[in-house]
């Protein structure tokens, strides 16, 4: 297998960059390579537009020099590109600080089984299939309805590749993935108004992506349920975030529960374990070895071995996210968290989407989030959002060019639902999630 | 044409112009309008400060060519990490790849334009011993310590990026640049009772690091932004909620800037216009904004961290006026829009590097001043917010709906600037908003230099500048 021959081939890369900087001087070094080439193909007016290969990797290092620390990255990947890399990070270490948190992981933390989590799903990087397929997508949106009078485009993205970890305390991981998507975005016009949406579907199986006609006719129905919005009235109503943005709200979440915000005593979440954030009935579940996940992995970025974990127990705050140095600064060891989540699954309350729009009765149907208006440190929310107003459960007409504002921390307890189905193109599963009150601004 | 660059970027790896001239008549073999070859290497350098202790020191390297081959409205795009005429050649049949063989073009011979340089081609990197970044750092943190001793968290972090790029296309162009770019960031965390609140300051542009150390109205420039971030932080220690809903807002000079990157800046891009996609395609001319308002996108400003000698397609940069007393008068365009739309290219041209397709891109984007002192501004307001800083922004082209999101404001009451309030996301409609615009300061200013710009997922460093302006109408995204 061919696959596996490049995976050794790094491997053996890897091991020669540490055991370069122990010789340059490192009592422990890290190292992480990975390497993956794909095409990204577009079309636009149902013609080609770009073809891009893309071929990208790159090496990053770290080594310590007792307790100091240097790192060093390169995309270069050439002999003498990896040789000034590693010398870079040891020359860097003679003037960081000693700092008694810093160092690998604990040994006996360190991943040791390595199990076929299904990531890899290879398929010839076909430009001419990618070309038929993103143009089948935007032609199936084009044609959806007559208000659709441009477009944006369609492309379809392949990746194949692979990511190696290794560190001196012997692990030397790696594992290849695949990754395809497919999205299309077109532009809806209708008197004075234009407006645009899109549609996507991402999966490390190509044969498990949506069809290309479904992602059409949905960026098109997006786009025209859009046409005629208008702004509503400054008032504090229920909100619903439908689905397809609301994993964004546990995103917040994790900033929060995160060891680097704990240690910088940035959070709102500080000297929370055990409390109370969420309703009782809510609990989120992090499973890394799915199959064929797309946040599934053995081990984390800095080699330590994941875990079933119970992130929200029965609406309470079960553990913070700890990477090495995180932990160590909080005097507890790390769980896996260096890199990020591991899929969370967050439960439901058994409604439906249709469900939840009649539990909200009137309120705010939010489909749109813009803006990056979210403050860690004190839970202050405040974004832009488009959507739609809904009365008595029945959705009314489209909303833009208004904002939803609150604290983390009422929103989260005020959580008064969460839908069954779910979005699972992120590394956090939900659904739509209905919060009791938000403070609306409008006009 | 620095004969250096083309030594590092060329000859290291035993190239020359004339295989530049032929690895781009290869792609003209196949029926293609347009190509080019962009060579790029850079190094980066950061270093941390944080617990008063050096935490963490990181250094980059990157190095490749991409290879682009444009035939009619589509574009062929390959890219290695490696420099050889071999990789060379396997990037051009790639590329070439989108369009059939059987090409009539010529490549024209490939030679030097001159042009301005904009910034001095020295390495930050190496003009500064690594002891003296460390003790700059330290000195930082020493200062803000010493100015507010309960501050519980001080972060402190410097950056440089040393880049050199060579172009060559396939109508004539080859140039290269060297582009220096630095920048210092510090935020603190200041603690009372059960409150934490923080504020952060940085600056930066196409300098050596001793930029940060230069005079600054009788004390260094590090100690301003220092203070800065600890004016931010007390600011917001006493915030309280911000009103929610549509209300008269006046805007600070200089980083709200970002209001006209968002509101107007990218819809003034080619490649939205060309498609139709932007609420501002096919109105050049046209009244888009208030009379009074000229706002111009200038990559020629000396040092300034959005800009460009030449852009990433070789193109000298220039001063665009976008608008002028309220009309539309231009787009900013790469070359591949600008053949499209049959205009001159902008100097706009620019990617991440070279991995990533050139597009049109904002470089320093202000509008120029008018005639009101600050103060009279604010004195016409009854009840409203004034925002002097910000955060990020993001646009919806299509529907020109633009959010930006303030790390400052105040109340205004009765003409006078009182309590201060919680940062809220502002929302309005580009070309709406831009016709509000009811009273233009005296007081230009561009932002410390410190702008990043996203789009289809490439970043590039720019630059905003306003003076205060009032805006009769703007939706605050508060709680009260």
């Amino acid at each position: 297998m061919q696959i596996d021959q490049q995976l050794v081939d790094i491997q053996n890369i890897v091991d020669d960059v540490l055991k370069l900087a122990q010789k340059k001087g490192a009592t422990q070094a890290e190292a992480s390579m990975s390497k993956v080439q794909g095409i990204a193909v577009s079309s636009r007016m149902q013609e080609v537009e770009n073809v891009e290969f893309t071929n990208d990797g790159g090496l990053g290092i770290s080594v310590y020099v007792g307790k100091r620390k240097g790192s060093a990255s390169t995309a270069d990947l050439s002999k003498v590109a990896l040789t000034l890399a590693v010398e870079k990070a040891v020359d860097i270490a003679r003037y960081t600080s000693e700092d008694p948190c810093t160092g690998l992981a604990d040994a006996d933390l360190m991943a040791t089984e390595f199990p076929d989590l299904d990531l890899y799903h290879p398929q010839a990087l076909d430009t001419e299939q990618a070309i038929k397929t993103a143009i089948e997508a935007e032609t199936a949106a084009m044609e959806y309805d007559e208000r659709i009078t441009n477009s944006d485009g369609a492309s379809y993205n392949a990746n194949l590749g692979m990511r190696v970890y290794g560190n001196t305390h012997g692990i030397n991981a790696g594992y290849p993935s695949s990754r395809y998507s497919l999205s299309c975005m077109v532009i809806g016009s209708q008197s004075d108004d234009m407006q645009r949406d899109y549609a996507y579907t991402v999966n490390r199986n190509a044969a498990l992506l949506n069809s290309a006609k479904a992602v059409g006719e949905e960026a098109a129905r997006a786009t025209v349920e859009r046409l005629g919005a208008r702004k509503i009235n400054t008032a504090n109503v229920p909100i619903i975030l439908h689905k397809d943005i609301a994993s964004s709200l546990f995103g917040h979440y994790v900033g929060a529960i995160s060891g680097g915000s704990l240690y910088r005593r940035s959070s709102f979440l500080l000297d929370s374990l055990g409390k109370q954030v969420f309703p009782e009935w809510l609990n989120i579940e992090e499973r890394p070895f799915i199959k064929n996940g797309l946040a599934s992995s053995s081990f984390d970025n800095e080699g330590v071995a994941t875990q079933d974990m119970t992130i929200v127990d029965s609406g309470k705050l079960a553990t913070y996210l700890y990477t090495t140095y995180s932990a160590r600064k909080l005097n507890t060891q790390s769980n896996g968290h260096a890199g990020g989540i591991h899929n969370w699954l967050v439960g439901d309350t058994g409604h439906s989407d249709a469900d939840l729009l009649k539990e909200m009765g009137t309120g705010l149907l939010v489909t749109e989030l813009m803006g990056q208006g979210v403050n860690i440190v004190t839970g202050d929310y405040s974004r832009g959002a488009a959507g739609f107003w809904v009365e008595n459960g029945q959705i009314q007409y489209p909303v833009h060019e208004v904002t939803i504002a609150g604290n983390l921390r009422d929103m989260f307890a005020g959580i008064a639902a969460i839908g069954s189905e779910q979005d699972q193109r992120g590394s956090v599963q939900t659904g739509s999630i209905l919060i009791d009150k938000m403070k609306i601004a409008g006009s | 044409m620095s004969k250096s660059v083309e030594r590092h970027l060329l000859a290291d790896a035993g190239l020359e112009v004339a295989a530049l001239e032929k690895a781009l008549a290869s792609i003209h073999r196949h029926d293609t309008d347009y190509a080019d070859l962009y060579f790029q290497s850079s190094q980066h350098e950061s270093w941390v400060l944080e617990d008063g202790i050096i935490k963490e020191g990181s250094y980059n390297i990157e190095r490749g060519v991409g290879v682009r081959a444009i035939s009619g409205e589509k574009t062929g795009f390959a890219y290695s990490d490696e420099i050889s005429e071999e990789a060379l050649t396997k990037a051009c049949s790639a590329a070439r790849s989108i369009a059939p063989s059987g090409g009539t073009q010529q490549v024209a011979s490939l030679g030097h334009k001159a042009y301005t340089a904009r910034y001095e081609g020295n390495n930050p990197i190496l003009a500064m011993q690594d002891a003296e970044k460390i003790s700059l750092l330290r000195t930082v943190d020493a200062y803000i310590r010493q100015q507010e001793p309960s501050a519980d968290q001080v972060v402190v972090s410097l950056s440089g990026v040393y880049e050199e790029v060579l172009v060559a296309a396939s109508d004539g162009t080859l140039a290269t640049d060297i582009r220096p770019l630095v920048r210092l960031n510090c935020s603190v965390l200041l603690e009372q009772g059960e409150r934490r609140e923080r504020g952060s300051a940085g600056a930066g542009g196409r300098y050596a690091y001793s930029f940060f150390s230069r005079d600054e109205e009788g004390k260094p420039f590090y100690e301003q932004l220092a203070d800065d971030a600890l004016h931010m932080a007390r600011v917001n220690m006493q915030s309280v909620a911000s009103p929610a809903g549509a209300m008269p807002v006046v805007l600070g000079n200089g980083w709200p800037g970002v209001l006209l990157h968002e509101a107007v800046g990218h819809g003034l891009e080619g490649d939205f216009n060309r498609k139709g996609a932007s609420t501002f395609s096919g109105k050049i001319g046209q009244r888009v904004a208030a009379k009074g308002v000229t706002v111009v996108d200038d990559g020629t400003l000396a040092y300034r961290r959005g800009s460009l000698s030449v852009d990433d397609e070789g193109t000298p940069t220039q001063h665009n006026v976008l608008i002028e007393d309220g009309i539309l008068k231009g787009y900013m365009q790469d070359k591949h829009n600008a053949r499209l739309m049959g205009v001159a290219p902008t100097g706009n041209g620019r990617r991440e590097s070279y991995a990533h397709l050139p597009m049109p891109r904002m470089t320093n984007t202000y509008m120029l001043e008018g005639q009101y002192h600050p103060n009279e501004i604010i004195s016409t307001i009854k009840k409203g917010i004034y925002a002097p800083n910000f955060a990020g922004g993001q646009v919806d082209i299509t529907s020109g709906k633009f959010v930006f999101s303030s790390a400052e404001a105040y109340l205004i009451e009765d003409g006078k600037i009182t309590a201060p309030v919680k940062g809220a996301t502002l929302i309005g409609n580009g070309p709406e908003v831009m016709q509000k615009i009811s009273m233009i300061g005296n007081d230009v200013a561009l932002d410390k230099g410190v702008g990043v710009c996203g789009k289809d997922g490439q970043s590039v460093p720019v630059g905003v500048g306003q003076p205060t302006l009032k805006i009769d109408e703007l939706t605050v995204g508060g709680t009260a």
